[in-house]
């Protein structure tokens, strides 16, 4: 029989061997980094560029999508500084401590990094990384994965964020990680954050990413967050991408017992997003929420992946995904919901829905369950389809124009996952952002 | 009540892991040397007597197989298999076509007499128990290992234009309507085990319903699979014409052996306007001992094309056997108006591998689907169910219900459910929901306080939980797969 016919590399595949080759010196990191990036480059080289054959990558084809392996971003100038801090306008209006990553680089002289609070420290990766701290050691570590686009953003990771937050710590105000591309060429970062939160302790971490349109660049971004015992993270990532960049995002999350952990996705901008979130559930009574909004249109595609490993036992999670789609845009959803032997009293529901407004659009849904405990509840429910022609109609009815009636419905479509965020402020810049999205539209 | 009694005694007499159709009929055959190659594939299609262009479609299969690897998506996992030690033609020795049943070796008369199936006219399925008079009629083809050795009906169903008959005999008696159809559905490179199906496909039944024509009787199909390494590739066409109905059944057994055994078959069903096929199989091959030694590999396309406008396909199954099960009954939905049915129980026990689930494509204006999809793991087996629902663009109006639930009973099994829901237009309204949970503990306190047994207690619950999917049976079969439900969850309480 024949065998598998190893597929040829790309030209893509090439260039990223070459550039890893030439730039793997001038990355930051000592010998155990140096190991840590050559492994993981190895793993991608394997593999290659996830194509429609990889099943977490089935809708979104990566081998097809990157021609090519642009360069490096360089370190942003102070224009470049002046330009990014005018980022985000979405958030503006929220009080937060904002601390910036411009093109790949940790920009300390523009991020507020006074009188942080007690227990709460600060420093860039490429800092952790050449200190030899024990944060470093985590890197790499919070969720094992093989996914090839996480396995070439170990390789390349050149700056991010690491946050520890001691035992108890709490935050006075948000912490805003502002992502920023000013290039206006074609460009590739590779970032990379931590974000480690001591026993008891609780933040709100927002992360915007951002950069100028009619650029092909593109991002790839991962985070890796370890939440304690008793700890509780709300984070709310929002992609406000370019109109032709590519934006690669995982998140890693490894849950302690007792902690809540909340997570939001909110997509409104790039040619090409994708969101990975890994998630581990590892100790009792974990209260874990996950959901996302896609306002997309044109030829936008956006790819949510998620897994959730409940391996202990009595624990919830509830997934919530919702998608506006317009015009030639793609939506895809692909859940999984993993109870591992022993994780008895598991609760877990999981609901993704879609919203297609053109003839054109189109949503694709993969809800999945994989269960190896007996003693559990979990659903998973999906649906897709236009707007309710008959709660249109009741409406219109009673005098509302109909391009008005379509944005009350759509608003309370998206509202549903956005009333879920605790903070009042972000709640309203969301809803607001989400009316924007459809004045746009029209 | 009653059919939970029936079912709790059905448990009582068997003992654990003790499979009924486990034995094995002495008789001679006449096989293909081992192997596979152009030379066997010649053997085969010359045994058959088959007109050349049958000969070269084979031929054709066989060389795209020889260039396919086998699949490895699906949650199963078993090892690899030897296509080259296994016999691929097995016949009752002195085979001739028997033109009556008295004629057919008595050998395998009593096979089918101890299987319960019916064989002689006056019969039917054993188990059902109705007055003389309203006994219904079942037109029945018995596949034993490569070969039909029965088919009874034939001639009440030629007064009514229906073809029925051994898809070897259709090819030598219908030509054109089999060389119309056959691989329309299901094309010989579609995957895997249908290519290789199709290059070495021995036999199989054959239905041509004309237009207008209600059938007049349930047909069915029994499958036996007797002799040792031999694979079964058995491959079914049936074409129900504009305007006309039939309903088929299918069942299938096998010896108890050390030894895993390939089944391949290959399902096409072309529906053209107005017209409804009924497809119902109860699938009951060789599960395994408790240590998953033995036991069938069953790796089967069935595909339906509702061709023609408002025609529908109505899948029912119930799985309880095999080691491994790969199938996945699908619908193209091409004509305006037309919809699909699937309707499934899927029990896993001991260490069988269930993988299984449908798709519904609608292409069609109008088009409608459902689904309802019970699985129940117990032991240490694993039960996925995987499924696709898809719209294109063209598709408007379409609609698809999907509810598939499993229920776990014991801790070392794993219930798993994959699927995919692509919708390519706004118009199409789908709807997607699945719950996993294990019985619940207040139903069996509930029943068990008003003086049932546990035992009697587990099989009502389950047989509540699948009777959505059982009162889509014919009714002959609904009966034995109540009974297979009990036995196959015997052992898997407390």
């Amino acid at each position: 029989m024949a065998a598998d016919v190893r597929l040829m590399k790309t030209a893509a595949e090439l260039a990223l061997a070459d550039a890893f080759a030439s730039v793997k010196s001038t990355l930051p990191g000592g010998a155990d980094v140096a190991a840590q990036r050559e492994a993981a480059f190895e793993t991608f080289a394997e593999a290659g560029l996830p194509h429609r054959r990889v099943e977490s990558w089935r809708y979104t084809d990566l081998r097809a999508l990157l021609r090519e392996a642009p360069p490096l971003a360089p370190a942003p100038g102070t224009e470049a500084l002046a330009r990014a801090v005018a980022a985000c306008p979405m958030l503006a209006g929220i009080d937060a401590r904002r601390l910036y990553v411009v093109n790949g680089t940790f920009a300390p002289d523009i991020s507020d990094l006074a009188n942080l609070e007690p227990g709460l420290s600060v420093a860039s990766l490429a800092q952790v990384l050449g200190s030899g701290s024990p944060l470093a050691a985590q890197i790499g570590k919070t969720v094992p994965s093989t996914d090839a686009a996480l396995a070439l953003n170990t390789a390349f990771m050149g700056d991010g964020v690491v946050i520890s937050l001691a035992e108890g710590a709490s935050l006075s105000r948000p912490l805003h990680l502002v992502f920023v591309t000013t290039e206006a060429g074609v460009t590739a970062t590779f970032t990379r954050s931590l974000l480690v939160m001591g026993k008891g302790a609780s933040a709100l971490v927002l992360e915007s990413h951002e950069g100028p349109a009619g650029a092909a660049y593109q991002v790839n971004t991962a985070l890796e967050a370890v939440v304690g015992e008793g700890a509780n993270l709300e984070r709310l990532k929002i992609t406000a991408e370019g109109d032709e960049a590519l934006h690669i995002s995982t998140l890693l999350a490894q849950v302690e017992a007792g902690a809540k952990f909340a997570n939001a996705n909110f997509t409104v901008g790039g040619a090409t997003i994708r969101n990975q979130l890994l998630v581990q559930l590892a100790g009792e009574n974990i209260d874990a929420s996950l959901s996302g909004v896609s306002l997309i249109a044109d030829k936008q595609h956006a790819d949510t992946m998620l897994t959730v490993e409940h391996i202990a036992p009595n624990c919830q999670s509830r997934e919530q995904f919702r998608a506006v789609l317009d015009g030639y845009a793609q939506d895809i959803f692909q859940g999984r919901i993993s109870v591992r032997p022993g994780a008895q009293k598991t609760d877990a529901r999981m609901m993704s829905r879609a919203l297609l407004l053109s003839d054109t659009a189109e949503s694709d849904n993969k809800p999945e369950l994989e269960i190896f405990a007996d003693d559990v509840q979990c659903g998973h429910g999906c649906t897709t389809g236009s707007l309710d022609q008959q709660l249109k109609f009741y409406m219109m009815a009673r005098g509302i124009p109909e391009k008005e009636v379509e944005a009350l419905l759509i608003q309370a479509f998206v509202g549903e996952v956005i009333d879920a965020i605790g903070h009042e402020g972000v709640r309203v810049a969301l809803a607001d952002a989400t009316r924007n999205w459809l004045i746009e539209r029209k | 009540m009653a059919a939970v009694q029936e079912t709790v005694e059905q448990v009582r007499s068997i003992d654990v892991d003790q499979y009924k159709y486990g034995f094995e009929t002495q008789i001679e055959s006449e096989k293909a040397p081992k192997g596979l190659s152009e030379e066997v594939i010649r053997f085969i299609s010359a045994k058959k007597e088959e007109p050349e262009w049958m000969l070269e479609w084979r031929l054709d299969a066989y060389r795209r197989w020889l260039n396919m690897s086998e699949p490895t998506w699906a949650r199963v996992d078993f090892p690899q298999i030897d296509f080259q030690d296994l016999y691929y033609y097995a016949a009752p020795k002195k085979f001739k076509a028997p033109k009556s049943l008295d004629e057919v070796d008595p050998e395998i008369l009593k096979t089918y007499e101890k299987l319960g199936i019916p064989l002689r006219e006056q019969e039917i399925l054993a188990g059902v128990e109705v007055p003389e008079g309203e006994r219904p009629k079942i037109a029945v083809d018995a596949v034993f290992d490569s070969v039909s050795v029965a088919t009874t009906f034939k001639e009440e169903l030629k007064a009514a234009g229906v073809i029925f008959m051994p898809i070897s005999e259709a090819l030598r008696e219908h030509p054109d309507l089999v060389k119309k159809y056959l691989g329309s559905v299901v094309p010989t490179t579609d995957n895997f085990y249908a290519t290789l199906n199709s290059a070495v496909f021995s036999d199989g039944s054959f239905v041509y319903i004309p237009p207008g024509v209600r059938c007049p009787m349930e047909l069915s199909t029994y499958f036996r699979i007797n002799e040792k390494n031999t694979g079964q590739f058995e491959r079914t066409l049936i074409i129900a014409d504009a305007g006309s109905y039939v309903s088929y059944l299918e069942g299938c057994t096998a010896p108890q052996r050390d030894e895993n055994q390939l089944h391949a078959a290959v399902v096409e069903l072309v529906v053209l306007d107005d017209a409804e096929i009924k497809y119902s199989t109860v699938q009951n091959w060789y599960p395994g001992d408790a240590e998953g030694k033995g036991g069938i590999y069953n790796f089967v396309t069935k595909r339906g094309d509702c061709r023609g406008k408002n025609s529908k396909i109505s899948w029912t199954q119930v799985e309880t056997g095999s080691a491994i099960t790969w199938k996945y009954p699908s619908c193209v939905l091409r004509g305006e108006g037309s919809s699909g049915e699937f309707y499934s129980i899927a029990i896993s026990n001991g260490r069988q591998q269930v993988d299984s689930g449908t798709k519904m494509i609608h292409l069609g204006k109008n088009t409608t689907s459902r689904i309802i999809s019970k699985g129940i793991s117990a032991g240490r087996s694993n039960n996925t169910y995987r499924g696709l629902v898809s719209a294109h663009k063209k598709a408007l109006g379409a609609r698809n219900f999907t509810n598939c639930d499993s229920l776990l009973i014991g801790d070392q099994c794993g219930a798993h459910t994959v699927p995919y829901i692509e919708a390519k237009n706004p118009k199409a309204q789908f709807e997607h929901e699945a719950t996993t949970s294990k019985i619940s503990e207040d139903m069996l306190f509930y029943c068990m306080q008003r003086g049932l047994s546990q035992e009697d207690a587990v099989a009502l619950v389950v047989n509540g939980f699948v009777r959505d999917v059982l009162q889509q049976l014919p009714m002959e079969f609904a009966v034995e797969a109540q009974k297979l439900i009990s036995i196959s969850l015997e052992g898997s309480v407390g």
